[in-house]
């Protein structure tokens, strides 16, 4: 990390003095032309509806917050965005520990046993990888029609379940764990599970969080599937249900709500990123390995 | 790799692999084999019967201008998200890597826009440029530019391009500014001593050091332009104006979904698994290459 470089002398690799405050500025423009989307949202959702409406519109924050967001709140276009944004965590937090609790189960059976078959279906969760949803939306949907899980919770949740990346993630680390340790747990007679639970969980802390952040924002930024099972407004989820608060035909959309919307939207990812930062950003690199 | 002390029994282990392996089944393979098989045939218009027509979909969509101009699109499309978001994020990587302080600061602050969902992405930026209430469209107008993304193809391409792009600067800024602190301080001196300046150490040294993850961030980046585009595009034109960004996953959508012409969906469904297995191998390839960092 940059904290603990040696410094070299002034002047050689390192710029000192002006060249600095450029890189300084540079970066900052570059940081406010990034943030810029966001920033007029935000102000946005602080306006009224007639404020925003005349071209150009403020760029600084207005006094209509509370009144807005509890307007998006409690009563929404559809649907209060309370209701959406339940949707989402449900969905999101299913997504992430479903995904989790299954591949933990399923590395460990692929690692720490032989039985017949285990190469085959290893083969068939790798597999897995070259299906995303966007690609088998049709089939998959009449899937989940047959077993009459559209607008519920499962429906949402099972078909992004199974993932081959966390899989290999924990397979990849339950083979870096020194073998003395399952041996010892062996000799002492202590059965898989015991084993499972006692050693192998706690020591995969770190990574179960690390991809718990990355799942979360993967489960909690869904769309298309979403679109397509959730016709009941009362199930959607907040990001899709963006886009169905603009009123179709020639109305006017309104602004300060729907502003209001995807600032709530981006809400809870952005808390679980920035607070755990460390972790996304092991847990980014780790599962694009 | 293999683990030489393992436990017995083969009840166990088929239990803990078996939700995974259901999961995969009901909710990956039998769908997937399913599109295979509704490609090769056409339902009666009441969905009753339907008739075998071996690669008969496949031939009339290939035949199908429209298709064939998605795939464009796509191919057009893809680039141009993956160019868009590659270069600033370098930039913007590379400056922070000469900041001793701060580069934290600035990274946190960098990090914000990948959480945003691409659904969401789009909204923000299709208000920024709403032909009647939107800023940069307004500057645009006052500057004598008449912006209309909902009329001119170009435009609409472009701001789908930029607003696919905006949040992926966030995770290639991660990937490169990570690379570009593991290059050997050491090097970068030595060329230093020997009088090469800035730009000329930036093109002849670090450049090539990055390219594992130069290789590995454009696969990536276009895997997500293929498939995890379609919240900005839905969003923003729904495909428009005249299919002039329907890719090809908004075709899928389109076609089989709205247009509810089944057959046609299921062909082009295999035509995209066929492209996901090219980009995974792809993908494994440069994977190898990309871990000496």
């Amino acid at each position: 990390m940059a904290d603990n470089r040696i410094e070299p002398p002034p002047g050689m690799v390192e710029k000192r003095g002006s060249a600095l405050w450029l890189t300084h500025l540079l970066m900052i423009a570059g940081v406010l032309v990034i943030f810029f989307p966001i920033w007029l949202a935000f102000v946005a959702s602080t306006h009224t509806q007639q404020e925003i409406a005349q071209a150009p519109m403020p760029v600084l924050p207005g006094s209509h917050l509370i009144e807005n967001y509890t307007r998006a709140l409690f009563s929404g276009v559809n649907v209060p965005v309370a209701t959406m944004l339940m949707n989402s965590m449900v969905m999101a937090l299913g997504i992430a520990l479903g995904k989790i609790a299954i591949s933990l189960l399923s590395a460990f059976a692929i690692v720490y046993f032989r039985f017949p078959g285990r190469r085959f279906f290893f083969w068939m969760i790798f597999l897995t990888l070259m299906l995303p949803v966007e690609v088998r939306i049709v089939p998959t949907y009449q899937v989940v029609a047959g077993f009459g899980l559209l607008n519920s919770y499962s429906g949402l949740i099972l078909p992004l379940i199974a993932s081959a990346t966390a899989t290999f993630l924990f397979r990849q680390f339950f083979l870096t764990v020194p073998d003395e340790l399952a041996e010892a747990a062996r000799v002492d007679g202590a059965r898989p599970m015991r084993f499972f639970l006692d050693i192998l969980l706690p020591m995969s802390r770190t990574n179960i969080a690390a991809l718990f952040v990355i799942l979360f924002i993967y489960g909690w930024n869904q769309y298309l599937w979403p679109l397509l099972i959730t016709t009941n407004p009362e199930m959607n989820t907040i990001v899709m249900g963006l886009k169905q608060m603009f009123p179709s035909g020639d109305d006017i959309a309104d602004w300060p709500v729907i502003m209001a919307t995807s600032i709530l939207a981006m809400v809870p990812p952005v808390i679980v990123v920035i607070s755990m930062q460390k972790l996304f950003i092991r847990g980014l690199v780790d599962s694009e390995k | 790799m293999e683990k030489r002390v393992t436990f017995k029994g083969w009840l166990l282990p088929m239990l803990l692999i078996a939700p995974q392996l259901i999961i995969s089944a009901v909710f990956f393979f039998y769908p997937a084999g399913e599109a295979v098989w509704q490609s090769l045939f056409i339902p009666d218009p009441f969905g009753l019967s339907m008739q075998y027509v071996g690669l008969g979909n496949f031939e009339y969509l290939f035949s199908d201008p429209y298709y064939r101009a998605s795939f464009l699109t796509t191919a057009v499309f893809s680039t141009l998200v993956t160019l868009v978001s590659m270069i600033p994020a370098l930039f913007l990587a590379v400056l922070a890597d000469r900041l001793v302080k701060g580069a934290g600061t600035y990274r946190t602050l960098l990090i914000w826009p990948y959480a945003v969902a691409p659904a969401v992405a789009g909204v923000l930026w299709l208000f920024m440029f709403n032909t009647r209430i939107g800023v940069v469209a307004f500057y645009l107008n006052q500057l004598g530019y008449d912006w209309n993304h909902v009329l001119n193809e170009h435009e609409a391409m472009g701001l789908v391009v930029v607003a696919s792009a905006w949040g992926r600067i966030s995770y290639n800024f991660l990937f490169y500014f990570a690379a570009l602190q593991a290059v050997p301080k050491s090097v970068i001196e030595a060329a230093a001593i020997d009088g090469a300046h800035f730009w000329r150490r930036f093109f002849t040294i670090v450049l090539p050091l990055l390219s594992p993850t130069t290789f590995f961030l454009l696969v990536v980046n276009i895997v997500y332009a293929f498939f995890e585009t379609f919240g900005v595009i839905h969003t923003i034109t729904s495909g428009g104006p005249q299919q002039a960004t329907t890719i090809l996953v908004y075709k899928v959508y389109a076609d089989g979904f709205v247009g509810q012409d089944l057959g046609s969906s299921a062909a082009q469904s295999v035509v995209l698994l066929v492209v996901v297995g090219i980009l995974t191998v792809l993908q494994f390839k440069f994977v190898e290459k990309r871990v000496h960092y």
